[in-house]
C-alpha cells in the first residue's frame, strides 16, 4: 500500500470543499449548466441515461480494505447498492445525485480516494498492473513510478486543458497485463545493458473510432528522465493536437499524421529543452516514493502446504484453482484473482455487501490490500497457498468465487445502452446471454482462454477491438446491430481484430459466437492450441465461411 | 457547448416531447404543458411540428436550473392517448435498465 501525506490528504479535502461550493452554486442557478459542466467532469460526474454517474479513480489498481468499505459505504448510502468496475481501474456509481455528491466525495476523502482525473481532456488516472509488486519476475513494482506520474500530473495546469483526454498505463513484467500498447503512452520497465532501471516507450495506442496499436517511440529512456520525456510527448501533443475536430484530437491522430519518425524528432527537439530540468528526477524522489510503498511482513511457508495438498481432491476447488490462483513472487504466496463475472450478470459489478465482505476476507487473508484490473475483476495480492481452500470456500459463498477467469465467460463489457447516453446498443444483455451460453464449466475449460470484449457504440469502453472476440453494437435503423471481429488481443503482442462479415442482430450474437467457438474447436490441431493460435493460423475465412454459411 | 437551439433545424417526423434530467438528482423528466417538468411520460407536452417542438425545447433551455441536456425525442400515441417512447433509447430511460441483477436493485 502506498501512504499519502499531508500535502495529498490536504489537496483531497481542499477539492471537496471546492466542489461542494461549486455544487451549491449550481442547484442555486448561481452556475449554469455550460459553467458547471467541466467543473462536474473534473470530478468524475458524468450525465448518463438515467441520472448522474460517478466515476472514482483508483490509483494504479491498489485499494487497501478500508477504501473498498468507503467504496461499499458510497454505493449503499448515496446510490443503490452496487457499483461498477471499469476497464481503466476506476469504480462507477450509476445512479448518484448531485446534490449529494460532495458528501460522498467527503466520505471518500476520509480514507485518501477522490475522483480527480477521471473525466476531462486532462491526464487520466495512471492505470497499472494488477499485479504490480508480487508479480515473479518483475522489474520492480511499476506503481512506484505511477505513483510518481500520479504526483507529476494531478492538477498540473499544463495537463488539464489538453486537445482530449490521455491515458497513461506502465507494465514491469514481460506479459502486459495493463494493455500499455493501447493506451496513449505505454511503459513498460526495463533494465539497460548497465542494469539501469528505465523504460521502452510507446505512443499513439488507442482504441475508439480510429484504432491504432502504440509504437515505439523510444527503446529506452532512464528513470531518472522519464517525466521530462512524458512532458516533451505532451508539449509536442498540446502544440499540434487538433482541437478543431473531437474525432481526430487523441495522439493517436497526431502520431499517424505525422508518422511515428516525425513525431519522434519533434519530441527529441523538445526534449533536449527540457531533460536537464528541475524534471530530472534524483533518487531521492524515487527512494521517497518506494519507501511510502509498504510491503507485507510475509512468512517462510512451504510451496506445497498440507491445506492445499488435501483441498485438490475438491474438483470443485481445482477448478477455481486452475483458473483464479496465479504465482507469486514469494514462496507459500499466491495472487487470487476475484471473478466479477457470474454467470448470468452484469460483468464488473459488485454490489456493497460483496464489497464489505471481500475487505474483509482481504483483511484475514491478504494483508488488507485488494487489486483492481482492468479485466473488471479484482484481485486479492498476497493469499498464503495455506488459506486458499478457506478463501475459496467464503468467496464462493459471496458469489466470487466462479471459476471463469480468461475463459469464456470471463467478458469485458462496457455498460452499453442499459446506462450510457454515448451508447448506441446494450453491452451487458449480450455478455449476460453469453455467459449463460457457455455456463458449463467443462465445456469452457475445453475451449480453454478466450477473451470477449463487448462496446455498445464505437467509443470502444469494451475494448472491442483488442478482444480475441470482439462485439461492436451499432445503431441502423433504429435497431441494434453487433459487428464481430476475431484475433484481436491486448497483451504484448497486441493486435486489431478482423471483422468476419456483416452485422447480425441483438437476437443473434450469442449464435454467432457459438458458431465461431464451434469452428474453432473443430480447426484447432490440438486441444492446447488456443483460439488465438488458430485464427493466426487460418486467418479470418474459415470462421466466416462457418457464421455466415447459414445467414 | 452548443446549445440545441443553435441547431440549424429542428425537425421532427412524429410527435414528440422534450425530455432532459433533473438538475439536483440526474432523474429523467419530460417538459410539461404547463411550463414544468414531470418524471411521468403521460404528462408531458406533446408536440407534432418542428414550430412547436422548437418552441418547447426554448422554453426548456430557458429552465437551466430545473433540468439539464433537453432534447427532442419522438414518442408514440396510442388510439387511447396513452404516450410511450418513440425508440429503445428513450424506453431505457423511461423503465429503466433491461439487464436484471444487480442493477434493479
Amino acid at each position: 500500500m502506498y501512504a499519502y501525506d499531508e500535502i495529498d490528504r490536504t489537496l483531497v479535502n481542499e477539492r471537496v470543499s471546492e466542489f461542494r461550493d461549486q455544487v451549491k452554486r449550481r442547484l442555486s442557478g448561481e452556475l449554469t449548466e455550460d459553467e458547471f459542466k467541466i467543473l462536474r467532469l473534473q470530478n468524475g460526474v458524468y450525465l448518463q441515461l438515467h441520472a448522474y454517474m460517478f466515476r472514482v479513480a483508483i490509483p494504479y489498481g491498489t485499494l487497501a480494505s478500508n477504501q473498498l468499505r468507503a467504496l461499499a459505504h458510497v454505493a449503499r448510502k448515496y446510490d443503490r447498492g452496487y457499483g461498477h468496475f471499469t476497464t481503466r481501474q476506476n469504480i462507477q456509481f450509476n445512479w448518484i445525485k448531485l446534490a449529494e455528491l460532495p458528501d460522498a466525495l467527503e466520505d471518500l476523502a476520509k480514507v485518501g480516494i477522490h475522483a480527480m482525473q477521471t473525466s476531462g481532456n486532462n491526464m487520466r488516472n495512471v492505470t497499472s498492473d494488477q499485479w504490480a509488486g508480487v508479480a515473479p519476475g518483475e522489474i520492480e513494482d511499476p506503481r512506484i513510478w505511477s505513483e510518481l506520474i500520479r504526483q507529476h500530473t494531478t492538477l498540473h495546469p499544463e495537463f488539464s486543458f489538453l486537445p482530449r483526454k490521455f491515458k497513461i498505463a506502465i507494465t514491469a513484467s514481460d506479459h502486459d497485463r495493463a494493455a500499455i500498447k493501447i493506451h496513449d503512452i505505454g511503459l513498460r520497465l526495463i533494465k539497460n545493458e548497465k542494469d539501469e532501471t528505465g523504460f521502452e516507450v510507446l505512443v499513439g495506442g488507442g482504441l475508439g473510432r480510429t484504432p491504432f496499436i502504440g509504437k515505439t517511440i523510444k527503446h529506452f529512456v532512464h528513470g531518472r528522465d522519464i517525466l521530462s520525456y512524458i512532458e516533451a510527448i505532451l508539449r509536442v501533443y498540446n502544440q499540434y493536437g487538433r482541437r478543431d475536430n473531437i474525432y481526430k484530437a487523441r495522439i493517436k491522430i497526431l502520431v499517424h499524421e505525422l508518422g511515428i519518425e516525425k513525431f519522434s524528432r519533434e519530441v527529441e527537439e523538445e526534449w533536449q529543452h527540457i531533460r536537464n530540468s528541475s524534471l530530472q528526477i534524483d533518487d531521492e524522489v524515487i527512494e521517497d516514493i518506494r519507501s511510502r510503498f509498504s510491503y507485507p511482513a510475509y512468512e517462510k511457508l512451504p510451496h506445497m502446504p498440507d491445506e492445499l495438498r488435501q483441498a485438490a481432491a475438491d474438483p470443485d476447488f481445482e477448478a477455481w484453482r486452475k483458473n483464479s490462483v496465479a504465482p507469486h513472487k514469494v514462496q507459500g504466496y499466491s495472487i487470487v484473482t476475484v471473478s466479477l463475472k457470474p454467470i448470468g450478470a452484469p460483468p464488473g459489478d459488485a454490489t456493497a455487501e460483496q464489497m464489505d465482505a471481500l475487505a474483509d476476507l482481504a483483511d484475514k487473508y491478504s494483508f488488507g490490500e485488494i487489486r483492481v484490473g482492468h479485466e473488471q475483476n479484482l484481485a486479492l495480492p498476497h493469499v498464503a497457498k495455506r488459506d486458499l481452500p478457506a478463501l475459496w470456500k467464503a468467496l464462493d459463498k459471496l458469489g466470487l468465487a466462479t471459476p471463469n477467469v480468461n475463459l469464456i465467460t470471463d467478458i469485458i463489457a462496457c455498460p452499453g445502452l442499459d446506462y450510457c447516453s454515448l451508447a448506441n446498443a446494450r453491452s451487458i444483455p449480450i455478455a449476460q446471454e453469453l455467459t449463460r451460453r457457455f455456463a458449463n464449466h467443462e465445456l469452457a475449460n475445453l475451449i480453454g482462454r478466450l477473451h470477449i470484449n463487448i462496446s455498445g457504440c464505437i467509443n470502444a469502453c469494451g475494448h472491442h477491438h483488442v478482444g480475441h472476440i470482439g462485439i461492436l453494437g451499432v445503431e441502423k435503423n433504429g435497431e441494434e446491430i453487433y459487428q464481430i471481429t476475431i484475433g484481436g488481443r491486448a497483451d504484448e503482442n497486441a493486435a486489431l481484430g478482423n471483422l468476419i462479415g456483416p452485422g447480425v442482430k441483438f437476437d443473434e450474437v450469442a449464435d454467432v459466437v457459438e458458431d465461431i467457438v464451434e469452428a474453432y474447436l473443430a480447426l484447432r490441431e490440438r486441444p492446447d492450441e488456443l483460439f488465438m493460435d488458430t485464427v493466426r493460423r487460418l486467418g479470418v475465412e474459415p470462421f466466416k465461411e462457418r457464421v455466415y454459411a447459414t445467414r | 457547448m452548443t446549445s440545441p437551439l443553435e441547431q440549424k433545424k429542428i425537425k421532427i417526423a412524429g410527435p414528440s416531447v422534450v425530455t432532459a434530467n433533473r438538475t439536483w438528482d440526474g432523474i429523467v423528466v419530460y417538459r410539461t404543458a404547463a411550463k414544468s417538468w414531470s418524471a411521468d411520460l403521460s404528462e408531458a407536452a406533446i408536440v407534432r411540428n418542428s414550430d412547436e417542438a422548437k418552441a418547447l425545447l426554448a422554453e426548456a433551455v430557458a429552465d437551466d436550473v430545473g433540468a439539464i441536456g433537453p432534447y427532442i425525442a419522438p414518442v408514440q400515441v396510442g388510439a387511447d392517448g396513452k404516450i410511450e417512447p418513440g425508440n429503445l433509447r428513450e424506453q431505457i430511460r423511461r423503465t429503466g435498465v433491461t439487464i436484471g441483477q444487480s442493477a434493479q436493485v
